[in-house]
C-alpha cells in the first residue's frame, strides 16, 4: 500500500507547495507504515522529478503523454484514480488550489472516498483518523473525522513544518506510467491561457507585497514594484483595486479572491476590512503600513507603521537594498 | 436552456464565528445569514442567461428550512422556481451526493453554484457533482457565455487566466466578475412569494465525513509600532527578530 500524493508541476519541476505535500504524505506513511508514492502528469524534468525523494517520497510515477500538458482536472482525475488502484492507495494527498481541488474532487467521486479539503495539519491516527481544517475562511478550525476506507485530503500550505532536517538527499525512483486517457475527458478545447511567465505566483511565494485603495491610482505602484522587487516578492492587492482596474483580477486576494498564507504580507494603504483579513490569515507576520492609526488592519498585525505609504516604501526600499 | 442554481445558506462575511455545546456547534445566535457570496454571483449570471435564452431556472439548496429566506430571495432575483433537499447537509460528499441525485432527474443543461462555500471553503462540490453526472466541471469561472450547445469559459488558472469552449451540459463553480450582483426589486419580491418551494426528503448515504470539535485562532498578540521616520527599523526587526529576511 502506498500514500499516494498528486504533484503540480510549473515548467517541468514539482511545485512548492506540493513538495510540502510529499513531506505531509510521508509524514502519514511513518505512522501507517505504507510507501510514499507521488505522482506527477505531463511534460517534465526527470531529475526535478528525483528531488520528490528528498521529501520521502519511494518513487514517482510519471504519465508523460503529451495529452497531460495541458491542464486537465478531468483527465488528471482519471490517471490518478488508476493509480490509486494500482498502489492500493487509501490515502491521497493533494496540495489546495484550483487545480487540486477539481482533481481531489472528482477522484474523491470515482472511488467513493471521503474528501476533506483545506487541511491545516496532521491527522490523528488511532483507530480513527482526524484531521484538522480551516474552517469560515480562516476564521476557525475544525477538528474532522474521516470515516469511509479510502480518504483524500486536500492541504493548505503550511500544514507541516518544513525545515531543512526534514529534507533529505535521497532520490526517488521515476516510473513511467501508463495510463489510459478517454476521449470524454478532452471535448473542450482550449481557446486561450495568458500567463504572466515572469511573474511570481501568490500561492507560491514568501513574502508579498499588496495595495489597497490608498495608494490613490495604479499610475502610483512604482513605490510598491521596487519594494516587491527589492524583496524578491509578489504583488497583490484590495478588492476594490481590482474591481477598479488598477491591478488585475489574478491579484485579489481576500475572501472573495486567492487565499495566501507568505511568510511575510505586507499590506500598502489597506483598510483590513474582514473580508481582505479572511484572505491573509494564514500568513506568518504581517506588517501594515497605513496612515491611519485607527485602521482595524493594525489589529491582525506583527508590525505597524503609522504614516504616509509613499514616503514609508521608498525608505523600506532603500534599507532592504543595504541589506544585501 | 434548463439551469440549475445551487446555493449555500452562510454567516455573512462580517459574522463573529462562535461555538457552543462544548465547541460541537456552531452559535447561530444573532448571526445574519446570506446566500454564499459566490453562489450569489452564480445566481445573477444564472438569471441573465436566462433572460437572453428564455429557459428556465430552478434553485437549489441542500439544507433546513432556516435558508427559506434565501431561497426566496433567489427566486426574487429571477430563478423560476426552489427545491430544498430537507437535510442538515454533513459534508462535501453528501451535499454533492444530493445535488446529483436531483440533477438526474432532470437533465439541466448547466449548473451553476459558486467555487466555494464560505462556511468549509471546500470547493470540491462542482468537481464532485460533475464526476457522479459524468459530465466536466470547471471552476473558478469568471466570464461566461452561451451559443447554442457550446460555453465559452473564462477561468482563473494560479498566475493568470484560461479560456476554453466547452459543450454542454456542464457543472460551474463561479466568480466574480462573471456578473454583478442583483438586488431583488419590489415586483420581484412580491411575485417571489407564489413561486413554488418544493421540498424533498434526501437520499440517504453512508456518512464519510463527521466535523468532532471546532476551535478558533489562538489571538494574535500587539502590534509592534515603528514610527514613519524610523522605517528603515522594520527592515532590521524583520530580520532579526521575525528572522524572516
Ligand atoms: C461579500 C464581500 C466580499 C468581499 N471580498 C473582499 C475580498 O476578497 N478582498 C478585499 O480586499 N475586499 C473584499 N471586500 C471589500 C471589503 O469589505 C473592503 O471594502 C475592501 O477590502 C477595502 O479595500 P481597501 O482597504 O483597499 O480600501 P479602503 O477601505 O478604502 O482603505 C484604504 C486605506 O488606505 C489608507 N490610506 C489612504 N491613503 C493613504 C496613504 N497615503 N498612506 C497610507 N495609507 C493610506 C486609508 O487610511 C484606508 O485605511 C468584500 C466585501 C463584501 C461585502
Amino acid at each position: 500500500m502506498s500514500v499516494l500524493i498528486y504533484v503540480e508541476l510549473d515548467n517541468g519541476s514539482i511545485k512548492k507547495t506540493s513538495l510540502e505535500a510529499v513531506a505531509y504524505g510521508a509524514k502519514i506513511a511513518e505512522k501507517t507504515g505504507d510507501k510514499v508514492a507521488v505522482l506527477a502528469l505531463g511534460k517534465a524534468d526527470i531529475s526535478e522529478l528525483e528531488k520528490a525523494g528528498n521529501y520521502g517520497a519511494g518513487k514517482v510515477l510519471h504519465a508523460a503523454d503529451d495529452k497531460l500538458d495541458q491542464e486537465n482536472s478531468l483527465a488528471y482525475a482519471d490517471v490518478l484514480t488508476q493509480a490509486a488502484h494500482q498502489e492500493n492507495s487509501k490515502i491521497i494527498i493533494l496540495s489546495k488550489s484550483g487545480l487540486g481541488d477539481a482533481v481531489a474532487a472528482r477522484a474523491a467521486a470515482k472511488l467513493k472516498a471521503g474528501i476533506v479539503s483545506g487541511v491545516t495539519g496532521l491527522p490523528e491516527i488511532n483507530g480513527s483518523f482526524k484531521v484538522p481544517r480551516g474552517i469560515f475562511t480562516g476564521k476557525a478550525f475544525a477538528t474532522t473525522e474521516i470515516k469511509s476506507d479510502i480518504k483524500v485530503l486536500v492541504v493548505k500550505k503550511n500544514a507541516i513544518e518544513m525545515d531543512e532536517s526534514s529534507v533529505r538527499t535521497v532520490n526517488a525512483d521515476v516510473e513511467t506510467f501508463s495510463s489510459v486517457l478517454r476521449d470524454s475527458d478532452f471535448k473542450a478545447t482550449i481557446v486561450e491561457v495568458e500567463k504572466a511567465a515572469s511573474e511570481l505566483s501568490l500561492t507560491e511565494a514568501s513574502i508579498i507585497v499588496s495595495g489597497g485603495r490608498g495608494m490613490k491610482g495604479p499610475e502610483n505602484w512604482q513605490p510598491l514594484l521596487d519594494l516587491a522587487k527589492a524583496l524578491g516578492a509578489a504583488t497583490g492587492c484590495s478588492k476594490p483595486v481590482s474591481d477598479l482596474d488598477w491591478r488585475p483580477h489574478h491579484e485579489h486576494i481576500g475572501q472573495t479572491g486567492i487565499k495566501v498564507a507568505p511568510d511575510l504580507y505586507i499590506a500598502c494603504g489597506i483598510s483590513g476590512a474582514i473580508q481582505h483579513l479572511a484572505g491573509v490569515n494564514g500568513s506568518k507576520c504581517i506588517v501594515v503600513i497605513n496612515k491611519d492609526p485607527e485602521a482595524p488592519f493594525f489589529k491582525a498585525a506583527d508590525y505597524g507603521i503609522v504614516g504616509d505609504l509613499f514616503e514609508v516604501l521608498p525608505k523600506l526600499t532603500e534599507a532592504v537594498k543595504n541589506l544585501k | 436552456m434548463k439551469i440549475l442554481v445551487c446555493i449555500t445558506n452562510v454567516p455573512d462575511t462580517t459574522a463573529k464565528i462562535s461555538f457552543t455545546d462544548n465547541d460541537t456547534k456552531l452559535n447561530k445566535n444573532g448571526i445574519p445569514y446570506i446566500i454564499g457570496p459566490y453562489d450569489d454571483y452564480a445566481l445573477s449570471r444564472g438569471v441573465e442567461l436566462k433572460e437572453q435564452s428564455g429557459g428556465t431556472l430552478t434553485v437549489l439548496h441542500v439544507g433546513e428550512a432556516d435558508a427559506d429566506p434565501q431561497i426566496r430571495k433567489a427566486l426574487a432575483i429571477g430563478a423560476d422556481d426552489a427545491i430544498r433537499v430537507n437535510a442538515d447537509p454533513l459534508d462535501s460528499y453528501y451535499t454533492a451526493a444530493q445535488i446529483a441525485h436531483i440533477a438526474e432527474q432532470n437533465k439541466y443543461d448547466l449548473i451553476l453554484m459558486g467555487r466555494e462555500s464560505i462556511d468549509y471553503n471546500s470547493g470540491v462540490v462542482h468537481g464532485l457533482v460533475g464526476e457522479m453526472l459524468g459530465i466536466a466541471s470547471y471552476s473558478p469561472v469568471m466570464k461566461l457565455d452561451i451559443d447554442g450547445g457550446t460555453a465559452t469559459i473564462s477561468r482563473e488558472i494560479d498566475g493568470g487566466k484560461e479560456i476554453l469552449k466547452a459543450p454542454l451540459p456542464l457543472v460551474l463553480g463561479c466568480q466574480e466578475p462573471i456578473a454583478e450582483w442583483k438586488i431583488p426589486n419590489m415586483r420581484g419580491i412580491m411575485t417571489a412569494r407564489t413561486k413554488p418551494l418544493t421540498v424533498v426528503e434526501p437520499v440517504s448515504l453512508e456518512e464519510m465525513t463527521t466535523p468532532e470539535k471546532y476551535s478558533l485562532p489562538a489571538p494574535k498578540g500587539t502590534c509592534k509600532m515603528i514610527p514613519a521616520n524610523e522605517a528603515e527599523t522594520l527592515i532590521r526587526l524583520l530580520q532579526t527578530e521575525a528572522k524572516i529576511l
